[in-house]
């Protein structure tokens, strides 16, 4: 049983009508009120906060010479990163053909757009002045200024709106066929208006089936170098500075490797909750939550690699600058982030070696917790140990977050789970088409 | 023709995938060519049988990809060695491995795009109203139940002739489709 992708004795019908019923028969939980509610609280403390923002400027924020980064680009990296496993579970495993993503891959992708929302907010509210943010993008202005293509900052900006673009596209492109099962199964008026708009009429037709699996794998195979180049990217806004502990060429693997880590850690976080609470145990195993866990060992090894590489370059390099961050990050004011970042990351995900800690659903979701907070950490130590002491004694200074970084920070966390709960609500949480696929495959067998 | 009301088609309803594939060889080798099968999900052979082999569908993606690439790369060139040139830590106006990242990203944008608009295109999607949808059986196309639909507009078609072709295959039931 635990081996399985899909419980037995499923069949088109019984796997449309379970998914599609989430949406369509359900009545409003109290659970799912509850839920939405308390993450609505947190958007409307992000909205204050963003407001307060636009009226004062970004000296609410803890961030100043040196370190003129802070929450900002640390949460924006760790949003980039958690939205990196949604992309890769719907178009690397769909091309290595890996049957298991398919009960998985709807909500990932879900997770991936909503991720990236709240990953984009953060750069555009640290320019200072949010309302010239398209200053970044290319257009032939009045003021005969162009943006400056050598610096990475604007090629972050063309990255991250590809990749939020891409992912909406898969992501849409994957729901027309449901939108179609749900416009043709809803039973007020309303919904049959709303899903018949957006299916835009899809009826199934053998030939459309064709032209859109090419389009589908097409795109996958366009989202699969897109995933890999985005934290790439992100990782140069770091390594084309000269600052000591980010001028390294392990950065963008080590990245790629730790957004897939992450981003399978919050998949973990989500799926286990979400299964129980919608009884989906027949379409999410145990198998896949194991796969998952799996994925997590391997990347968080390579994330472990790249922290021994660093400590191990800043020795090598015989440079008194590399030499002394490393001891900072070990021994300095932010020294504790740094431990406890070592403890979430790389030791308590070893118990995922153990049979016992992989086949636990409880000790599966704590260890994704934990990886979640690592790797947040991890940003945080990368952002801020490496700027608030650099090459100059006499212009060090340190970084205390505010009470409007942490509003921010939450803000968005309740921003994510809001739209989360929106999407639970009206849109079909799992595949259907995909997994009528997939009875048909395991029935051939 | 007849004189009553206008009809779409004919449409067949059937229990499996097989016997649709089964249908469809079956109606082909009778003559019948306007005809599309409707399916809950992919089913590969069907469009073979179909005799729809080839979609410009590929060959729009690579044409937006280079667009994308050849685009995003001479944007930048303009625009740093041409429109406004900065001297930027003495390197090259037309410094192009810098200019790789945006290069790629648009390349990937531009691609992506012309897949979703191309496969739509094609479709001839959105296209809110289709005769199909005045069949309510047809609303199980989307659930479990696979369809062959014979056009009226197809030469061979006959109202009595083809209900009783379609009967006689391995069909749940034939029903007509009304038509404008």
């Amino acid at each position: 049983m635990s081996q399985e992708i899909i419980g037995p004795g499923h069949t088109y019908a019984t796997v449309t009508d379970k998914i599609s019923a989430i949406v369509l028969t359900r009545k409003w939980s109290r659970h799912w009120l509850l839920g939405f509610g308390i993450s609505f609280v947190f958007v409307m403390l992000l909205m204050v906060a963003i407001t307060y923002l636009l009226v004062k400027g970004i000296g609410i924020w803890g961030v100043n010479v040196p370190v003129g980064w802070g929450f900002a680009i640390v949460n924006f990296v760790w949003w980039i990163g958690i939205g990196h496993a949604g992309t890769l579970i719907s178009a690397i495993l769909l091309l290595l053909r890996q049957e298991w993503r398919t009960s998985i891959n709807r909500f990932a992708e879900a997770m991936t757009l909503f991720a990236v929302a709240c990953a984009g907010l953060f750069p555009l509210l640290h320019l200072g002045r949010p309302w010239f943010g398209y200053w970044l993008i290319p257009y032939p202005s009045t003021m005969n200024v162009w943006p400056q293509f050598r610096s990475p900052l604007v090629w972050d900006v063309f990255a991250v709106s590809t990749y939020l673009t891409v992912s909406l596209l898969f992501w849409f492109v994957g729901l027309i066929p449901d939108l179609a099962t749900l416009r043709d199964r809803a039973s007020g008026r309303l919904g049959r208006i709303i899903y018949g708009i957006l299916a835009m009429g899809w009826r199934g037709s053998a030939i459309h089936w064709h032209r859109y699996d090419i389009a589908y794998l097409l795109l996958a195979g366009l989202a699969t170098p897109l995933v890999v180049s985005v934290h790439t990217v992100v990782s140069f806004d770091f390594a084309v500075g000269i600052v000591p502990g980010w001028h390294s060429t392990i950065f963008p693997p080590y990245f790629v490797a730790g957004a897939i880590y992450s981003g399978f850690a919050m998949v973990m976080v989500l799926a286990i909750p979400i299964r129980a609470a919608y009884g989906l145990e027949d379409f999410i195993t145990m198998r896949h939550l194991q796969n998952m866990a799996k994925v997590m060992l391997a990347t968080g090894l390579i994330v472990a690699y790249g922290y021994l590489m660093e400590t191990f370059i800043s020795w090598y390099s015989a440079n008194q600058f590399e030499r002394y961050l490393t001891l900072n990050r070990w021994t300095g004011p932010y020294g504790p982030i740094y431990w406890a970042l070592i403890i979430f990351n790389i030791l308590i995900p070893q118990a995922l070696w153990f049979k016992r800690a992989r086949t636990s659903v409880i000790s599966l979701w704590l260890i994704a917790l934990a990886v979640n907070i690592g790797m947040w950490l991890e940003r945080f130590v990368i952002v801020v140990t490496s700027l608030h002491r650099d090459f100059l004694p006499s212009s060090w200074g340190m970084y205390y977050p505010t009470i409007w970084d942490w509003s921010t920070y939450f803000g968005t966390i309740g921003l994510f789970l809001a739209l989360l709960f929106l999407f639970l609500r009206f849109l079909p949480v799992i595949s259907i088409f995909e997994m009528r696929t997939l009875v048909e495959k395991t029935e051939a067998q | 023709m007849s004189k009553e009301a206008p009809v779409y088609g004919l449409l067949a309803e059937f229990d499996t995938p097989e016997d649709l594939i089964q249908a469809v060889r079956r109606a082909r080798a009778a003559g019948y060519r306007k005809m599309d099968a409707y399916t809950p999900f992919p089913v590969e052979q069907l469009s073979e049988e179909l005799d729809f082999h080839h979609s410009a569908l590929p060959l729009i993606v690579l044409i937006g990809g280079l667009v994308g690439c050849a685009g995003g790369f001479f944007l930048q060139y303009w625009i740093s060695a041409i429109d406004y040139p900065l001297n930027i830590g003495g390197r090259p106006f037309n410094s192009w491995p810098a200019f790789i990242p945006v290069t790629f990203e648009m390349t990937i944008l531009i691609a992506a795009l012309s897949a979703v608009l191309g496969m739509l295109g094609l479709n001839g999607l959105p296209m809110p109203y289709h005769p199909l949808f005045n069949c309510p059986r047809f609303a199980l196309a989307s659930r479990n139940r696979f369809f062959l639909c014979i056009e009226s507009v197809d030469q061979n078609f006959d109202r009595e002739a083809t209900l009783k072709f379609l009967s006689e295959l391995n069909s749940k039931g034939v029903s007509e489709v009304a038509g404008e």
